[in-house]
């Protein structure tokens, strides 16, 4: 399942990020949030009035903001524990 | 530059760095600009635990050395001292977030191997225990091998043993031990940095966080837009609403000033000079401090909550249509208070084509140097009657006016977006910070340092303007029965000027205050009440009357709303053209923005007259 169509609130991890969806500077932001294979995440909202919007969601303790198209690069695997797959 | 020993402070964005820094120099700040590049030093004095005094520089917030902006590539040459007109620092102070340890962990090691002497604050531990989470300092400290003193800035806990261990660390040690050109790859560095925090991590509770449960709210895509919309409406109504009662006693002091100039001079060229150009064109400026202040503290206390983000998350949507970013949010609405640090806030976009689209469309946002000539036009060219419950017919006209700089806006992003910025559009990448209560203090500052810079423009740019057209206005005089106005220099330059603007219903009056606009548009208001008092002359009826019922009687209505439209195009003021043009280094987008301006405004007052003038208003 990509990070774009995780369900609000349910726990997952990361399985395997797409890097080369992502422009370089793009990939070393999403980086330095703490968003690495393994790292657990949670998408907390959805914005936009027609679904087209943004995704607010949690990376380890921190709460990122990213476009869909991002983060559907992401891919992730659901289940509550994060671990260092 | 002082001999003082260079301490820096540095951390990611939102680890608290800014209320630290407040919390260890209080107000004794000064604010400056690196040589070259337009990014804001920010300094203060800091008496360490033993009395020596050092300099205290907050470096701009970044997440690696690694810079993706103009801002953050500062902080990376300060701390490897190759930014020009800083020195090394003797000490570093690493600001990190106690509920975030495993992402500011990784930047603090990279900081750490950098091998200057450093202190780190673990901060904002207070929020973290809120959040469930219990630290131990002295693990921390010995795995990272450098002090960690617990802190809370916003309640000032920890300071003091903060400075008494930056008092050990600087001078304790000889040479700065540099840890040579390797530095460990990021996902080393991420690694240890989680170990770190685990290890440091005593308990780990899962608690109901307050963040998560407005943000249900507050990003909410229908409930939180309704909420930005009234959060926006509530700001626009305080700057009426709670501006009148000091404007009231600024209008009493130039009242009070003018009788005692007037009673304490002989009517003569020195009294006019004091009268009709300091006192009446300054002070017809100065009055809207309170207004230019409330409108400061709404967007800081926004930034300083964190509600900003959410705003930009809100807005992201819409911008990606005109094909900008939500962070391009930010920027635009710092600019209805002024477009320059709008402008300099467009730094924080990554994206080149973004920013500079962002850049070239914050003039449009109606800025609070607008708000006086709004003011006075509306005032007196508005009946003041209410259209609807509790909305009046002049509020309305205003809203309207901040919205035609808005879409205007928008258009003109889109357009841009399709023609001169053309290309991919850049994404959206935002941290969120958690809520936190402002410190009033750190508001204040914010806003005094606001006043400042105001009152410096007042007794400055905007006093030299008026005194410059007070000149132009009463040299040469004229003969007894002929108008001073007319007879002067300012009178001739502005009829020249009048042949191009008279199509769009601008008298000779109008054509005269707009060129000392150019200096701050607030100017033509002092300039149009200068020009007025010079004509009323010794008349001391005409004198009584206030600007706008002087207006009143000169102008017909559709000048006046084609003046009203001249303005949310408003050409630029000298301050944005010179930002713009550092911001884009050099001048090609200064006067691509210019020339767009002129045109717009132009087109659009011209419209407004023929409209009006056909539907005989």
């Amino acid at each position: 399942m990509r990070l774009s169509d995780l369900p609000l609130r349910q726990p997952a991890y990361v399985d395997i990020i797409e890097w080369d969806r992502l422009s370089p500077s793009e990939g070393q932001r999403l980086r330095e949030f703490g968003l690495c294979e393994g790292a657990s995440v949670e998408a907390l909202h959805h914005g936009g009035l027609f679904g087209r919007g943004p995704i607010a969601c949690r990376v380890g303790r921190m709460t990122i903001a990213m476009r869909r198209n991002h983060a559907a690069a992401i891919a992730v695997r659901t289940g509550p524990e994060g671990g260092d797959a | 530059m002082s001999a003082l020993p260079l301490v820096a402070l540095v951390g990611n964005p939102n680890a608290g760095k800014s209320a630290l820094f407040n919390a260890l120099t209080g107000a004794r700040q000064k604010l400056g600009n690196y040589p070259g590049v337009t990014v804001e030093r920010k300094a203060g004095r800091l008496a360490l635990a033993d009395g020596r005094p050092v300099e205290l520089v907050d470096l701009p917030g970044t997440y690696s050395l690694d810079p993706a902006s103009p801002d953050e590539q500062v902080t990376r040459d300060v701390v490897m001292g190759r930014q020009a007109g800083e020195r090394l620092p003797d000490a570093l102070v690493i600001v990190v977030d106690a509920a975030n340890l495993d992402n500011h962990l990784r930047f603090a090691l990279e900081l750490i191997a950098l091998g200057l002497p450093t202190v780190v604050a673990l901060n904002m531990v207070d929020l973290a225990t809120r959040d469930g989470l219990e630290l131990d300092a002295g693990v921390l400290a010995r795995e990272l091998g450098v002090p960690v003193i617990p802190t809370v800035a916003v309640r000032k806990r920890g300071l003091d043993h903060l400075k008494s261990e930056l008092a050990d660390v600087i001078g304790g040690a000889a040479a700065p031990l540099r840890a040579g050109g390797e530095s460990a790859d990021f996902d080393t560095l991420r690694a240890e940095a989680r170990r770190i925090a685990r290890a440091a991590i005593v308990r780990e509770t899962p608690s109901r966080r307050l963040t998560a449960a407005v943000d249900r709210v507050a990003l909410h895509p229908v409930l939180g837009l309704l909420l930005l919309l009234g959060l926006l409406f509530v700001m626009f109504q305080g700057v009426y609403a709670w501006s009148e009662a000091p404007i009231a006693m600024i209008e009493g002091l130039a009242e009070a000033a003018s009788d005692a100039v007037a009673a304490a001079l002989p009517d003569g060229i020195v009294r006019s000079f004091l009268v009709d150009g300091v006192i009446n064109g300054v002070g017809s400026v100065v009055v809207f401090l309170p207004q230019i202040l409330i409108l400061f503290f709404f967007i800081l206390m926004l930034e300083a909550t964190g509600y900003m983000v959410r705003a930009a998350f809100l807005m992201d949507s819409l911008m990606a249509r005109v094909g900008l970013s939500g962070r391009a949010f930010i920027p635009l609405l710092s600019s209805f208070a002024c477009a320059v640090p709008g402008i300099m806030a467009t730094r924080t976009i990554s994206d080149p084509k973004d920013r500079l689209t962002t850049i070239l469309i914050a003039p449009l946002m109606t800025c609070s140097a607008r708000l006086p000539v709004y003011a006075v036009i509306i005032g007196a060219f508005i009946p003041a009657r209410s259209v609807g419950p509790g909305i009046g017919l002049q509020g309305l006209v205003l809203f309207g006016l901040y919205v035609a700089g808005i879409v205007g806006a928008l258009l003109v992003a889109l357009v841009l977006r399709l023609t001169v910025t053309k290309g991919a559009s850049g994404g959206f990448l935002m941290e969120m910070p958690k809520y936190q209560m402002p410190r009033p203090q750190d508001i204040l500052i914010g806003l005094w340092q606001r006043a400042v810079i105001f009152l410096k423009r007042a007794g400055t740019i905007i006093f030299a303007s008026t005194v410059i057209l007070w000149l132009l206005l009463s040299f040469p005089r004229a003969p007894d029965a002929a108008s001073q106005v007319d007879h002067s220099i300012a009178g001739r330059i502005a009829g020249g000027l009048n042949v191009v603007l008279e199509p769009i219903g601008f008298n000779r009056d109008i054509s005269l205050a707009l060129i000392p606009a150019m200096a701050a548009r607030e100017v033509a208001v002092s300039a149009l009440a200068t020009v007025y008092s010079i004509n009323a002359g010794d008349d001391e009826a005409k004198l009584e009357r206030s600007l706008g019922e002087r207006l009143k009687d000169q102008w017909p209505l559709p000048t006046a709303l084609a003046f009203l439209a001249w303005f949310v195009f408003a050409p630029q003021c000298i301050s944005t053209i010179a930002v713009t043009k550092r911001e884009t280094n050099g001048w090609k987008w200064p006067m691509f923005m210019v020339f767009y301006l002129f045109a717009l405004a132009y087109g659009a007052a011209g419209l407004t007259y023929w409209t009006a003038t056909a539907a005989g208003l």
